[in-house]
């Protein structure tokens, strides 16, 4: 009979350490990239020009940006269909992520997949899923492949609240655990799945202690507060690095927009929302850095002009695009010569 | 070289997982049970358990796992155990193994196999007899075989192992202790490709799978009252092979499809369809169906065997087709 250590959750809600100009300045700049992007999204979606679904993070900014910074370039991302800020953050480049938004051929997918599914094999970016939990398997698959290949990589895998009550979580978390795989696990707790609230739809709202049935080392951390979801986003990679099992972090977050375009937020209060705002992550850490001095008044000024500068240029980029031909639609379907049907 | 059809898959398997150290097989009992069939009996003892995986009974997670691995380099075999447990992962199979290559815009291909038992036969009632494929074969982004003899079962596997796309072979439970003659390598035919198992000229049965056995024992008491029926098997139910079914049905003039799934919305339908769409005015009579009476499987012998496709229901329905047409010139 194997044994198992026993689970341990930690929580981090602080972290005083200083912290680099550099740093600062990359996670500052990432989060506000994502800010401004969206922004130009939603008034794009207004003017016609983005169809379809659009799921927008601002709010939850912090968590793409820790994620993907504790992360290398051949570990494997497993994402959702609120995808756009983990995309930013993993270097997907703005110009053909617009695109994809618009449905352009210059966009990630060709325009084929849209807001829901950004894909970017290169970075290893494995979508962009939107059948909630549906990528929970693919993730636990990703860490077998590198785990029989003898790859020292690990996979993150996002997923929201909304996930916790399918299936497939409790099977993902079930067999990674059991298989001793690499996988990341980590809940973006935005504490609605669409209009359901979490307590309404969960027995047990506190996520990150789910873990323990799966013998699933596990931690919850506050999703606003940057410095704290990086140390424990970094402490997790560090572990699922290091025992080649999964982790379970719960980042506690929230999205100040509506949950897709088509959502009147019939399910929650004005006065909720603003409560959350006076946490916005941005501006809570840009307080912070100035009150530190880490950065000058002018660098935060010029941070926000790249980061409008840059959506100025994807913009652009995307409407100088073109639209894939009518006549290759039954493209992509299956590889070369396989036969469709 | 003779065989069992399960032993021709249990040598494809052995031979896949020999070959290519990228493959791996992984389902519900494929391991220490040795498969709810038996079809891999005897392969964890020879390749371990790394590649030889048993799993929880997660079909979601364990599919959705096989299609990760296959992003990751791998080359995964899965098994689910029968068609009427796949269906606790057909989101896994719709939504993202089918979808991915078109979603990426091509970036991503998925080169799984998923194997699994289908068919009724053995008195196990309404969950673990149903014939689905005719589901899966509605799906653009993956292809699906149906091996209806031994040999089909030894070398239809390696030629799924090398597609880059998803492939569902399904087996009918039935097939797995019957004989045949399993040729020293894959033969002429393509992977996709519908074969001729007895040539004909006054009606052309097509069937596969489960149902091939059938259409062969009613052609012999066809050809006893001098009818000389053709048998097509599709072996590949997507893509169809349209050009040797309709090149058949117009040799012949008369076709009967013969499906195990239901008869509504069934796969016969398509078919049905298509030659009429491609071949109408070779027709000398309707094309006729004979399907699964649209009853859930029952569990008594006698009505399970009713509910199924038989050989005295497939010769009633060409004794039907042969009687003259009102007005036919032919």
């Amino acid at each position: 009979m194997a044994t198992r250590e026993a689970p341990v959750t930690t929580a981090v809600t602080s972290v005083g350490v200083a912290i680099e100009p550099a740093t600062a300045r990359t996670w500052l700049g990432q989060m506000l990239l994502i800010r401004r992007f969206e922004e130009k999204a939603a008034e794009l979606y207004s003017a016609g020009k983005i169809r379809g679904f659009l799921h927008l993070s601002i709010g939850e900014e912090a968590v793409s940006v820790a994620a993907m910074g504790a992360l290398t370039m051949a570990d494997n991302v497993v994402s959702t269909y609120r995808e756009h800020g983990h995309a930013l953050a993993r270097g997907v480049p703005a110009g053909p992520l617009m695109a994809e938004l618009f449905g352009k051929a210059n966009g990630t997918s060709r325009g084929r997949g849209g807001s829901m599914h950004i894909f970017d094999v290169g970075r290893r970016f494995y979508g962009g899923n939107a059948i909630v939990g549906g990528g929970m398997p693919l993730a636990v698959g990703l860490a077998l492949a590198d785990r029989l290949e003898q790859r020292a990589a690990i996979t993150a895998c996002l997923f929201g609240d909304g996930a916790v009550a399918e299936g497939e979580f409790h099977e993902s978390l079930n067999l990674a655990s059991l298989w001793r795989l690499p996988v990341l696990f980590l809940c973006e707790n935005n504490y609605y799945a669409m209009g359901t609230a979490l307590d309404r739809h969960q027995a047990e709202t506190d996520i990150s202690r789910k873990g323990a049935a799966y013998r699933i080392p596990s931690a919850a951390v506050d999703g606003m507060d940057l410095l704290a979801t990086v140390e424990a986003v970094r402490r997790a990679a560090e572990q699922v690095r290091s025992s080649g099992a999964p982790f379970l972090l719960e980042c506690r977050t929230y999205r100040f927009r509506a949950h897709s375009m088509y959502d009147p937020e019939l399910y929650r209060s004005k006065e909720e929302v603003e409560q959350w705002k006076r946490r916005d992550p941005i501006t809570l850490f840009r307080d912070r850095i100035e009150k530190d001095g880490v950065l000058t008044g002018a660098d935060l000024e010029a941070l926000d002009r790249a980061a409008r500068d840059a959506t100025d240029q994807a913009v652009a980029f995307a409407e100088a695009g073109e639209w894939e031909p009518v006549a290759d639609l039954l493209k992509y379907v299956q590889a070369g010569e396989s036969p469709c049907a | 070289m003779r065989m069992t059809y399960r032993e021709a898959m249990r040598t494809a398997l052995k031979e896949a997982l020999a070959s290519d150290p990228r493959v791996f097989l992984m389902g519900e009992d494929v391991g220490r049970y040795g498969g709810a069939y038996a079809v891999s009996k005897g392969l964890l003892e020879q390749f371990g358990p790394e590649r030889v995986r048993d799993t929880p009974l997660s079909e979601s997670a364990f599919v959705g796992a096989g299609i990760g691995a296959a992003l990751g380099g791998m080359r995964p075999i899965v098994e689910v155990m029968t068609v009427n447990f796949s269906l606790l992962a057909l989101d896994q199979v719709v939504n993202t193994a089918a979808t991915l290559r078109h979603m990426s815009g091509g970036q991503l291909g998925v080169p799984l196999v998923v194997r699994m038992a289908t068919g009724a036969g053995r008195q196990v009632a309404a969950q673990h007899s149903h014939s689905l494929e005719g589901w899966y074969a509605h799906i653009p982004g993956i292809s699906v075989l149906a091996p209806a003899t031994a040999h089909d079962a030894r070398w239809m596997l390696p030629a799924a192992l090398g597609q880059p796309d998803p492939v569902f072979i399904f087996e009918h439970a039935m097939l797995y202790p019957e004989e045949g003659e399993v040729g020293e390598d894959p033969g002429p035919l393509p992977l996709f490709a519908a074969a001729i198992r007895r040539a004909g000229r006054d009606v052309t049965l097509i069937a596969y799978g489960g149902s091939v056995g059938k259409a062969l024992a009613a052609a012999d008491t066809l050809a006893a009252e001098g009818v000389e029926a053709e048998v097509l098997d599709l072996r590949s139910l997507r893509p169809l092979d349209d050009a040797t079914i309709l090149a058949s049905v117009r040799r012949c003039h008369r076709a009967v499809v013969i499906d195990e799934g239901w008869r509504t919305g069934s796969l016969a339908a398509e078919i049905s369809s298509r030659i009429s769409e491609s071949a109408f005015f070779d027709l000398d009579a309707p094309v006729e169906r004979v399907c699964t009476a649209e009853v859930p499987i029952p569990y008594p012998k006698h009505l399970e065997d009713a509910a199924l496709p038989q050989p005295h229901r497939i010769c009633a329905a060409v004794r039907g087709l042969l009687k003259p047409t009102p007005g036919a010139t032919r």
